[in-house]
């Protein structure tokens, strides 16, 4: 069947199966070739396309809970919002929440998601305390900071590309109330918003949207959002069901025009430098949820995403460069989101690294594909990277590049037979075995 | 809290339902014929708050042990406020026209194994004149298509004997209802190319509590199925039997 990631571009024809149990997941695996598991196909690009896929919905049980220490041990197809419907009533939260609670655990852990905290709290695996993975051999591991701890860490942030994630454990965090606490922070330009940054390096959430169209001595004019967790009110998780976009809007809808009204409207609804408001957790991490398949908004043709990060060095300057380029040739998007990362964690191809990360939504078309070639150039040479879980493009000299520590998760791959039973379309396109 | 029996519990539909009353807090026996997997769901049941969860495994096609289970499943439970039938096949409609043994086998799975879990529980509601009995039927069995005949033969036979079933114990004031699902994304259907008209499991789960929970006799799922199967329904069978369905 065709198949795509999230910004459905590319789509390929594989063969998918849907396993229900770990026993079927290693029938699933049988046979020469290689596989690729696959949760809620939220990653943007070509990590869960390939040849044979597992579909790991199936793989849906909670598995335990304590409810002292507050870890819970479920199966890698649970989705993150599954957990938060389950316990948010009971005063527990995900450590780590991503831009949308739409992807599986599996899926969290082999992407290393990040979300608005960052440079506090560190990525999603930094809160996971132990996987049990299935390998290329059939064989069942568990696998922590502790037992077999390089398999781990090729794991965390690994794209799958190690074994099939079974089950995971993570340590949920208490809350006293479903509600955030949201401040904003109108910002002029890219030193005011980065300043507000490191104003509010103690908010337990941050981030900001950029507005990337703006040029000149607007360029960087940001909205920065700060999230607390609200000390009491009701534990509610989230009821209203997404409203669904039917139907593919024709491609050409999102163009400059309407890119740059949405941003002119976005910016101008701060009216004031500062506002605080009480608003669910759902609208604060997860926006775009509200609005099932909003990547119908591109158009049959499908988007890119691009997010890099820089390294704090390479810094103001470095994103000058970046925004200066996307914004002469006119093709922003909707919505650039801009964070500050705290420090890297021991993952071999874990994404973020102490620096700014910017994320945006590029319609798919030869001249965007150009531009990200040349982004790609100015990112390497202030020492960044881009996010794997988001590309559908990027050359194999640019991953390696980004990623230096790519041979030492080969040859933990060699070790645990991975090699030729794990493989997506995005690692051949990378150069990895 | 209820005390709920769930039949065919290793159904996605099943598990999906079972997921809202354990978020509910009831107690639950669940029966199928994967023992392992019935384990696997009562700790995720019991994790999302059920207030209890008893398995055992029960092939539903052994009819001699259907009554047991039944009287099992009631000491399990210390009653039954709500008995769901959830199990079924969706066989291959071609291979059940070269062979009838293949047809009686679905027909055994879809209804005959249904009527007498029927037969069983019907007695008890009626003497214990309170609960609901709800089962899983199909938009297919309100009429006959060259498609799935076989399968719409069994569910539409057990759609009838619901009706009778439930003009019987009116008086005993049980509820009995009739869910009938159409297009649904389960491991049944995979294979299948899909349109807009396909849900989730969750879908259904959802509409078949807030059936039970409303006292209904009959449920469309989603509601919308209830208007397209009138209108499959009124085509004259002069006409019906031209079309390719």
């Amino acid at each position: 069947m065709e198949l795509c990631g999230w910004g459905r571009y590319p789509r390929i024809d594989a063969q998918v199966s849907y396993p229900r149990s770990a026993a079927q997941c290693a029938r699933s695996m049988g046979g020469a070739g290689s596989v690729v598991a696959r949760g809620l196909g939220r990653s943007y690009g070509d990590s869960s396309l390939g040849p044979r896929v597992l579909d790991l919905r199936g793989l849906d049980h909670f598995l335990g809970f304590d409810q002292a220490t507050g870890v819970l041990t479920c199966a890698g197809g649970v989705s993150l919002g599954d957990i938060l419907r389950v316990f948010v009533p009971r005063g527990w939260f995900l450590p780590v929440t991503p831009g949308t609670r739409f992807v599986t655990v599996g899926g969290a852990i082999a992407s290393d998601v990040h979300g608005k905290n960052h440079h506090v709290d560190g990525s999603f695996t930094d809160h996971v305390s132990g996987i049990e993975l299935l390998l290329g051999n059939g064989e069942r591991v568990a696998v922590s900071p502790t037992e077999a701890p390089e398999l781990f860490h090729a794991t965390c942030g690994g794209m799958g590309l190690t074994g099939v994630i079974l089950s995971a454990s993570l340590r949920l965090k208490p809350i006293r109330s479903g509600g955030i606490v949201e401040t904003t922070i109108r910002a002029p330009d890219l030193d005011a918003v980065l300043a507000a940054f490191d104003d509010n390096a103690g908010a337990s959430y941050s981030v900001a949207w950029i507005d990337c169209l703006a040029r000149g001595r607007h360029l960087g004019r940001s909205l920065l959002m700060l999230g607390e967790h609200a000390a009491d009110g009701p534990l509610a998780a989230p009821s209203a069901t997404p409203w669904p976009v039917p139907f593919d809007l024709p491609a050409g809808l999102l163009n400059r025009a309407t890119a740059s009204a949405f941003n002119a409207l976005f910016y101008g609804k701060a009216l004031r430098e500062r506002r605080t408001r009480r608003i669910p957790f759902a609208r604060f991490f997860c926006p775009l949820d509200a609005l099932a398949d909003w990547n119908r908004l591109y158009g049959r043709p499908g988007f890119v995403q691009y997010q890099f990060v820089l390294p704090a060095a390479a810094g103001v300057a470095g994103l000058r460069e970046v925004l200066g380029r996307i914004a002469a040739s006119g093709r922003g998007s909707f919505l650039a989101v801009l964070k500050v990362f705290g420090p890297a964690n021991a993952h071999h191809l874990s994404f973020p690294l102490a620096g700014y990360t910017l994320a945006l939504d590029f319609k798919v078309e030869p001249e965007v594909l150009r531009l990200l070639d040349q982004l790609d150039r100015i990112v390497a040479d202030h020492g960044g990277r881009l996010y794997l879980t988001k590309d559908a493009r990027m050359s194999e000299a640019t991953f390696k590049a980004g990623y230096p520590r790519w041979q030492e998760f080969e040859s933990v791959r060699a070790r645990y037979h991975a090699i030729g039973r794990f493989a997506s379309t995005q690692s051949r396109r990378l150069g990895l075995q | 809290m209820k005390k709920i029996l769930i039949i065919g519990a290793t159904s996605e539909i099943a598990e999906a339902t079972a997921r809202l009353w354990a978020a509910q807090g009831h107690r639950l026996a669940l029966r199928g014929r994967d023992g392992e997997r019935l384990r696997a769901i009562a700790v995720d049941l019991g994790i999302r708050g059920a207030g209890a969860v008893d398995t055992a495994p029960l092939d539903v096609n052994d009819f001699d042990a259907h009554a047991d289970a039944i009287d099992a499943a009631c000491r399990a439970l210390d009653g039954i406020d709500i008995a769901l039938i959830a199990h079924g096949t969706l066989g291959d409609q071609k291979a059940c026209e070269r062979d009838f043994r293949r047809a009686l086998r679905e027909l055994d799975t879809n209804a005959i194994s249904v009527i007498s879990l029927l037969t069983h529980l019907g007695n008890r509601f009626e003497a214990q004149r309170h609960g609901t009995i709800a089962v899983i039927g199909s938009v297919a069995g309100d009429r006959g298509r060259q498609s799935n005949y076989v399968y719409g033969a069994a569910k539409g036979a057990v759609a009838i004997f619901l009706q009778g079933l439930r003009n019987r114990l009116h008086a005993a004031g049980v509820q009995v209802l009739t869910i009938k699902p159409g297009f649904v994304d389960t491991r049944l259907t995979r294979s299948f190319a899909k349109g807009p008209l396909w849900v989730g499991p969750g879908r259904i789960a959802a509409d078949i509590v807030s059936a039970i929970d409303g006292k209904a006799d009959v449920v469309y799922t989603p509601f919308w199925w209830r208007y397209a199967m009138l209108a499959i329904r009124a085509i004259p069978e002069r006409l019906f039997k031209t079309l390719r369905l």
